[in-house]
């Protein structure tokens, strides 16, 4: 059975009054609260260990070019981003890639020719700011990969021991 | 450095940055007269600073930008403070997913129905490029369809990424003043 109250409401509540001022004071206690905003371009994350930004060549603490152009790595690359094009050595080392794109606008910073490169040649750096106004400003060459891989420790040096 | 003597006669406050030796150049380029220049410059910061998205999300990438609008990495902080799902009321189109030939056209009627002066961020592979998907069914670049200011490479790009995508428009926007290249 249905049981009727009856309520009577004060002259204040019924101008709304309580109701929106604790409202505000909701709003009022984030003002003093610890704020989760990263701002960025003077704050950074701190990625963790296995953050996967863009791809890069090493060189090894002689300066050789790790990459043997074995094409290992256009052959696993899923969108087909890395187009390499080998060219001949005399020395025991027989191929370098002579012209090596990653295309980073077709990349989707999966990893793969990380984990399939026979030499350690190519890593997943921790850059994730790439952008541009055009497409061909967005192929990135030998040179530009060499410089965001920098040198690389190698403490097995194999083609030394061939 | 004293104060300097403008082509035009006016004598001005002594050059204190980069941009004051630019504008001076700039001057005596053209017979425009420092107040034009100023203005323009004036109102493509204020455009700059207020840019509304409109965010065409179609895949995962709007994922990242719905984070991106959140509290964590607030893209209020750079004056796009209303992301406006209706074009006629936003100025950046930022294409956040993977357009398929069956959207293509549905892309270009949004991009036609919002005004001038408007700039077109590609967000991520696929909008940039076609991204993983080589098929006969993606569009392999938004660039074929509608004009990109800036590519933002990614799968999804970071939201740091896009924010700095962002900048690089708001960049470009006060280079170019207040209209919009073309």
């Amino acid at each position: 059975m249905a049981i009727v109250v009856d309520r009577r409401i004060g002259f204040l509540d019924r101008l709304y009054l309580p109701g929106i001022l604790r409202g505000m004071w909701v709003t009022l206690k984030h003002l003093f609260r610890r704020k989760v905003t990263l701002r960025y371009p003077e704050q950074r994350w701190k990625f963790p260990e296995g953050f996967r930004g863009v791809p890069a060549l090493v060189k090894d603490q002689e300066g050789r070019t790790k990459c043997v152009a074995c094409y290992l790595c256009q052959f696993v690359c899923p969108p087909k981003a890395i187009t390499i094009e080998a060219g001949e050595m005399s020395n025991v080392v027989e191929k370098y890639p002579e012209k090596f794109d990653i295309n980073m606008l077709r990349c989707i910073y999966c990893g793969l020719c990380e984990e399939v490169c026979p030499e350690q040649a190519i890593f997943l750096s921790k850059d994730y700011e790439v952008a541009g106004s055009t497409r061909t400003e967005l192929i990135f060459d030998k040179e530009r990969l060499l410089a965001i891989g920098g040198m690389r420790e190698d403490p097995i040096m194999k083609w030394a021991h061939k | 450095m004293g104060p300097q003597m403008s082509p035009t006669g006016i004598i001005g406050p002594p050059l204190k940055s980069e941009s004051e030796r630019k504008l001076q150049d700039a001057l005596k380029a053209s017979d425009e007269g420092i107040f034009v220049t100023r203005l323009n410059d004036v109102v493509a910061w204020a455009r700059k600073n207020s840019l509304w998205p409109m965010p065409l999300g179609t895949a995962c990438c709007a994922i990242e930008l719905m984070a991106t609008a959140g509290p964590r990495y607030d893209i209020a902080r750079f004056g796009a403070e209303r992301l406006s799902f209706s074009p006629r009321q936003a100025d950046l189109m930022i294409v956040a997913g993977t357009i398929t030939k069956k959207m293509a056209p549905a892309l270009r009627m949004i991009y036609d129905q919002m005004p001038e002066p408007k700039w077109v961020i590609a967000m991520g592979a696929c909008a940039s490029s076609g991204g993983m998907f080589r098929s006969y069914s993606t569009v392999q670049g938004i660039d074929q369809i509608v004009p990109v200011d800036v590519y933002i490479s990614g799968c999804p790009p970071r939201p740091e990424a896009l924010l700095y995508g962002l900048l690089l428009i708001q960049e470009k926007l006060q280079r170019g003043g207040a209209t919009r290249k073309g």
